[in-house]
């Protein structure tokens, strides 16, 4: 049962990255390469109608994390207590930022709202990269000093940083040069991923600059996927622990290099939506990848006292998570219900959608 | 510690009341707007239509604002009140998960196409997701109370040796005793707010002597939706809602009430008084003899146990605070009555429209309703205390063991800006939408 409402866990975060991805990315983009008027219309007009139920994947997912989870849930979130209220921060610039640039037509106050959807949006990709770094890298649970532990041995608090920046230190923080990387590795990602949606979903001058921005975008980022896989030694000395003790989990880092290489041949492609499903495919594959790589772990301690949460020790009790699974199934068949009403009338180009306009 | 709590609590508390100024709002609005795009359908008279389109900007700010702030409220389960998730998740995490996989889907998917489709779906359909919205909303309500009422009066659960909460019997969150009457209570009071808020843009029209074809229908449509709604509130939602009270929290009841005795021969209603904590008294005490006896078991001499009856270490946190917010919201209650049916004569004899001291009063009414709603579940969240779940966990024993005092002051002081900032941003933008007013003829 616990592996279970793990797989669905993971299922809603993924499709939450691939689906939001996309919004954070178009803000991106929208913050570097939107110059007049008419590309900005583009992108708010491509992502405008979704952006609210794309984001309710967060919700949710949050939501079955706290019934299915709640040791884990607890843990985590009263721990990485000032990046998550932090993101809070930033969903509600990056929504104002979206819905309230339209209601008044003044040059300041168009400026003001993009730039805080813009910057708002770069921000979230960093941090949810850097938020995944932290998941496997672990924490110090206990928040254990000279082998004793200062709390329960499931709790811990990180502060955003510490004076050294290593991930190797006993006393972490949520930003080390491990993490960053990892950020980093977000954001390159997700403005692709956005380029490739905007490119699906308009017909804007933009297209042809944005297939040019994910090339080049793409050579970044397989560096920086390379140079990930380099330093992994650091925070796990054993990365390939389960890959070659169950072989079949091979298949999600293949997922995620198909993703990477069909990315290069964004500027041949003749259907707009294989850029998008390429740039899909490798976020899938990348979080899969990396929480398969810690399975079933879901969140590493870094001290040999405290033991590490597995999905195991954070269930909730066995009757809870049985009856959950009956309101689960009806409830994911009305929301692929929903969505597929929403996209069939939101298919195809949205350039005439005038998203904001009121 | 105590600090660490103090700020904890004082964060929820101002979130979650700055949250809740938005879906008591679109709750209720939700369903006035889906009444004006059904009487459009029976009657092809436009001004129907164009009322719907109107109000649907007014509830799509409001819903924004009530998705952008209500985020954090999820969010803060786990940050700020970690061991109460831990110990408890197993059963109020089924009726907030339920909330975001039926509710908040359902709203969203169907939001973006009340608000865009409306040529695209054609009016039929164009009322059906309209209808799908209210449903999301009102449902988002019923889980949202029903884990409320888990944690007022516990149900289908055992205390494993751990301390921990687990599920046992997953239909009696829904028979719980305390929802039904808070659900209903609660849903009232929303169309409160939203009939109110109807009727006082209506009689802004009308006293400013423009827009008044729409202004004779907001505020007869708010008229007559606001006195159904007020009496609804009163009875029977807010009498069973009390008699929940008594029943189970009866030191809650006697806080809420002003009792510090315990009375021979009846206990008086009291109307206006200060808690004096020190003296275990009410000062410049008004009140009416045995009424409350008589209300609460319709005896006039029914005995109502004071707080003196009861230990110290239960007693509510805030007795003064909890009687206060009973007060407001019942007195403000009964004057949404009083106006209401004021209101309603004169729409019978015809002259609403002309009565300029009412028009002002309706208009003048616009804030109350929130006040009253915001009271009311004060009134419930303090009753609580000293608990989180009632007799069994106390609030100082489910906040977050590793977030220090300094951490949460540090949210919670962001907290307090950004929402200042929401806060003019919407009233700004309000402020616009109902000053240009209803559109004629847009469909």
């Amino acid at each position: 049962m616990e592996l279970f409402w793990y797989i669905v866990l993971m299922s809603m975060l993924a499709i939450y990255v691939i689906l939001d991805g996309y919004d954070f990315g178009a803000g991106i983009i929208h913050l570097f390469f939107a110059k007049t008027e008419k590309d900005k219309k583009a992108i708010t007009n491509a992502i405008g109608p979704f952006w609210d139920a794309n984001e309710v994947w967060l919700i949710a997912a949050g939501g079955v994390l706290f019934f299915a989870f709640p040791t884990l849930y607890a843990s985590s979130f009263s721990g990485f207590y000032l990046p998550l209220i932090m993101i809070l921060w930033l969903l509600i610039f990056r929504a104002i930022g979206l819905e309230l640039r339209g209601q008044i037509h003044n040059k300041m106050w168009e400026t003001i709202w993009d730039k805080a959807f813009g910057i708002a949006s770069l921000l979230l990709a960093l941090f949810f990269g850097v938020a995944l770094g932290n998941v496997v890298r672990g924490v110090n649970l206990g928040n254990v000093v000279n082998g004793v532990s200062a709390y329960e041995a499931h709790y811990f608090f990180l502060p955003l940083w510490n004076p050294t920046f290593s991930p190797q230190a006993e006393q972490l923080g949520i930003i080390d040069w491990f993490t960053l990387l990892l950020g980093i590795v977000g954001v390159v990602a997700l403005t692709i991923h956005g380029a490739n949606w905007i490119i699906f979903k308009t017909n804007s001058d933009l297209n042809t600059k944005l297939k040019k921005v994910v090339f080049n975008l793409n050579f970044v980022l397989l560096a920086l996927v390379i140079i990930s896989l380099l330093v992994w030694h650091v925070i796990e000395p054993k990365p390939f622990h389960n890959f070659i003790k169950n072989p079949w989990l091979w298949v999600f880092p293949i997922i995620t290099f198909t993703g990477l290489f069909g990315l290069f041949k964004v500027k041949s492609l003749k259907k707009h939506g294989l850029g998008f499903l390429f740039s899909s495919l490798f976020l899938f594959g990348g979080l899969t990848s990396t929480v398969a790589s810690i399975f079933p772990k879901v969140l590493p301690s870094t001290n040999s006292i405290n033991p590490d949460l597995t999905l195991y020790n954070v269930a909730a009790h066995e009757y809870g998570l049985s009856i959950g699974v009956y309101w689960f199934a009806i409830a994911i068949v009305l929301v692929a219900i929903y969505m597929t009403i929403q996209y069939k009338v939101f298919k195809g180009k949205m350039d005439d959608v005038g998203y904001g306009e009121h | 510690m105590e600090d660490m709590l103090f700020y904890d609590r004082m964060q929820f508390a101002f979130t979650i009341t700055f949250h809740y100024l938005f879906p008591q709002l679109t709750m209720g609005l939700s369903l006035m707007i889906v009444y004006f795009k059904w009487k459009f359908l029976r009657t092809k008279i436009d001004k129907y239509n164009d009322a719907a389109k109107f109000w649907m900007k007014i509830f799509a700010l409001n819903f924004a604002m009530g998705v952008v702030t209500g985020i954090p409220m999820e969010f803060q389960f786990g940050t700020n009140w970690a061991k109460f998730s831990e110990l408890t998740g197993g059963i109020i995490g089924q009726t907030l998960a339920m909330e975001g996989m039926f509710s908040f889907f359902l709203e969203s998917s169907f939001l973006g196409l009340f608000l865009f489709g409306e040529k695209l779906l054609g009016h039929k359909l164009h009322f059906l997701t309209g209808f799908l919205v209210f449903l999301g909303s009102w449902a988002s309500g019923y889980l949202i109370i029903a884990t409320h009422s888990w944690m007022q009066y516990p149900v289908g659960y055992e205390v494993l040796k751990n301390g921990k909460f687990v599920l046992n019997n997953f239909g009696a969150l829904f028979s719980n005793p305390w929802l039904l009457p808070s659900y209903l209570h609660n849903q009232a009071a929303s169309l409160v707010t939203s009939s109110f808020v109807v009727s006082a843009i209506g009689a802004f029209y009308l006293l400013n002597n423009k827009h008044n074809q729409f202004g004779k229908l907001f505020v007869k449509t708010g008229v007559i939706f606001g006195l159904i709604s007020s009496l609804l509130v009163a009875f029977p939602t807010g009498d069973l809602v009390a008699k929940n009270v008594v029943k189970h929290q009866p030191i809650t009841f006697a806080a809420m009430e002003g009792i510090f005795e315990t009375e021979d021969g009846g206990s008086e209603i009291v109307l206006i008084g200060q808690p004096n904590m020190l003296e275990q008294k009410l000062d410049n005490k008004i009140a009416v003899p045995n009424i409350l006896s008589f209300l609460t078991y319709q005896k006039w001499d029914a005995q109502i146990k004071g707080l003196n009856d009861f230990d110290k270490k239960n007693y509510p946190t805030n007795v003064p605070g909890l009687y206060y917010a009973y007060h407001i919201m019942v007195g403000l209650g009964t004057i949404f009555i009083g106006l209401m049916l004021l209101a309603m004569v004169q729409l019978f004899r015809k002259k609403l429209y002309k009565t300029k001291w009412i028009l002002w009063s309706l208009m003048f009414m616009l804030p109350f309703p929130y006040i009253a709603n915001t009271t009311g579940w004060y009134t419930a969240e303090l009753g609580r205390q000293p608990w989180l779940v009632y007799n069994l966990l106390r609030t100082a024993d489910g906040a977050s063991p590793t977030v220090s005092a300094g951490n949460t002051l540090f949210t919670l002081l962001g907290f307090i800006g950004l929402y200042l900032l929401l806060g003019l941003l919407f009233l700004m933008l309000a402020g616009k939408i109902i000053n240009k007013g209803p559109q004629l003829n847009q469909h």
